[in-house]
């Protein structure tokens, strides 16, 4: 029998209820993944000691008749959500003993539903970056080649999936960081709609656009994770009442007749020529499965990424300056240089005299950034974009200029700026053998459309069959 | 634009190395050279967005909940005085 750790999440559910194979046995794979191929992924930052110990009980209780939705199955957290008990380290020096005494909500409901826990994943510290490499604990290397990034902020979460080192893990995204690394990686990464799924007790980086999100192995995997996670939190205020409808339902719907919208901005500025052609075999997948393809205008869609870029680096400035060494943690000089960047960016950019000229005006162009997809969504039911102007690039290559990592956030930062879902799916490989993704976004609120979108095309495509030698 | 680095590191109250404060002065004068495209926008009249899904004065009853015990709160901290945290001097007798 292969090896239990590359099933999928809604394999390993299946499995696990039919009874093929124990949550220890499944769970004794994914660790054996993690000792062979973490000590060149460094996808871990700490690993959960007991995970064997939650498996045998999974076990115990699905003998006595337990049924919850994901017993049993080994998922871990991106070390920015708060384990009780587990070390939570944000990846920076800062928090390197932080025990957290309380559970986030997604934990908590994940641990409801009967996960089994095996460690806390590494990503850009606070979740600032796009490449893995802004952390204290050592780089994140892509499995498809130790020599490129894995994408960024949430890189382990997309290299430990893509290795199958687990069998999905959560992530966040402020501006992309669940989204451009599931596209580098060759998974899939799910940014919700802003509120969908509850922050309480997640390490907040910039309060008006962070989304909690999920990296798994499939676009229906990422469905069955939000069904979990998704729902009105009393502890967050900006969750929403609107009810969690079924995310499987869609799945297996023809997309016939369904519009599908091409931003021009997003095809006509000078993409990498090999993210163009995938693209374009992309779009030719949509037309072929029944869907009408057409080209749309967001004429914002240039400002997009200098307005997060004055937004995100100002709420940034104020949610770390809760870190003052005084109830836990260490003092300010130990954050990073990436944090420290941000920390004094928005701190300027809010201080007297400039707060008009910089966040207000920023707040305004959000205004018409999100006009535009509202107008938009008039014409289209969905719209699709490449994640990322660019495939992975080389470990260190941005690492010295700050403004070139941004911009690779140009794409991706529009969703969370408009507050709607978005969905990166792989989109196939370079001839280098690096992966790529699209996304697919739709209103707020409309994650089921998504799945459907996103199921059809990974169905026909096929790309997440392909996995890493690792 | 030139930031003055120093006065917002103070402002922040992040101590930066002199070879930090040479580097981001450099840095933060591009970045904010990039962002500065915004000027060009017409948004005369456009509200800003700060709530993007709408929802307004979110509030609940004011009352006491069960909340984390002493000893869970200072669990995490070095700084502790008779089951308090001890904090640095804010007032001067100056």
């Amino acid at each position: 029998m292969s090896k239990l750790n590359n099933l999928s999440l809604k394999e390993a559910v299946k499995g696990l209820e039919g009874k093929k194979f124990s949550s220890v046995e499944l769970t004794k794979d994914c660790l054996e993944q993690i000792e062979k191929a973490d000590k060149q992924i460094n996808a871990f930052i700490t690993l959960d000691k007991t995970a064997l110990v939650q498996a045998k009980e999974a076990d115990k209780k699905r003998a006595s008749g337990d049924k919850n939705p994901l017993l049993g199955v080994p998922i871990a957290f991106k070390d920015l959500f708060l384990t009780k008990g587990l070390r939570t380290t944000a990846a920076s020096k800062i928090l390197d003993n932080y025990i957290p005494v309380y559970d986030a909500t997604v934990v908590e409901k994940l641990k409801k539903a009967g996960i089994v826990i095996l460690g806390k994943l590494n990503h850009d510290a606070w979740g600032h970056g796009a490449s893995g490499e802004n952390t204290n604990f050592g780089s994140t290397k892509n499995p498809w080649n130790t020599d490129y990034v894995p994408g960024g902020s949430s890189s382990g979460s997309a290299a430990s999936v893509a290795s199958n080192m687990c069998i999905a893990a959560t992530g966040t995204d402020t501006g992309g960081s669940s989204r451009l690394p599931a596209a580098f990686c060759n998974v899939v990464g799910l940014k919700p709609t802003y509120g969908r799924v509850s922050r309480y007790g997640i390490i907040a980086m910039s309060s008006s656009l962070d989304s909690i999100g999920h990296l798994t192995k499939t676009v229906e995997d990422s469905a069955i994770l939000l069904q979990v996670t998704a729902g009105k939190d009393s502890l967050d205020p900006t969750t929403s009442n609107i009810p969690v409808p079924d995310y499987s339902k869609t799945l297996g719907t023809s997309l016939k007749g369904l519009k599908i919208g091409i931003p021009k901005e997003y095809v006509e500025r000078g993409n990498d020529q090999e993210i163009h052609d995938l693209f374009y075999e992309a779009q030719n997948q949509f037309s072929y499965l029944g869907a009408e393809v057409h080209e749309i205008s967001l004429p914002h869609t240039n400002y997009a990424n200098a307005c997060y870029y004055v937004i995100q680096p100002a709420e940034i400035s104020s949610n770390l300056a809760r870190y003052d060494g005084i109830r836990y943690g260490s003092t300010r000089q130990n954050f990073g240089e990436e944090a420290k960047r941000r920390i004094m960016l928005g701190t300027f950019t809010l201080s007297a005299g400039y707060y008009d000229a910089y966040y207000k005006k920023a707040m305004q162009v959000r205004t018409l950034i999100k006009n535009d997809f509202e107008k938009a969504f008039n014409e289209v039911d969905a719209i699709i974009t490449p994640v990322s102007p660019t495939p992975p690039w080389k470990i260190g290559e941005k690492i010295d200029d700050p403004l070139k990592m941004y911009l690779s956030d140009i794409f991706t930062v529009t969703a969370n700026l408009a507050g709607i879902p978005g969905l990166s799916v792989p989109s196939g490989f370079t001839k280098n053998n690096l992966p790529t993704g699209i996304q697919i976004l739709g209103p707020q609120f409309s994650e089921e459309l998504l799945f459907q979108v996103g199921h059809a095309y990974e169905k026909v495509t096929k790309f997440y069959e392909r996995k890493p030698d690792i | 634009m030139k930031i003055n680095v120093k006065h917002i590191a103070k402002l922040a109250n992040l101590p930066l190395s002199q070879v930090e404060e040479k580097k981001f002065e450099k840095q933060l004068a591009s970045i904010l050279e990039y962002v500065e495209q915004l000027n060009s926008v017409d948004t005369k009249g456009v509200e800003i967005t700060s709530q993007v899904t709408n929802l307004e004065n979110v509030t609940r009853e004011d009352k006491t909940e069960i909340s984390l015990k002493q000893e869970d709160a200072l669990l995490n901290t070095k700084s502790i005085h008779k089951g308090f945290f001890k904090v640095g001097k804010v007032l001067s007798s100056e």
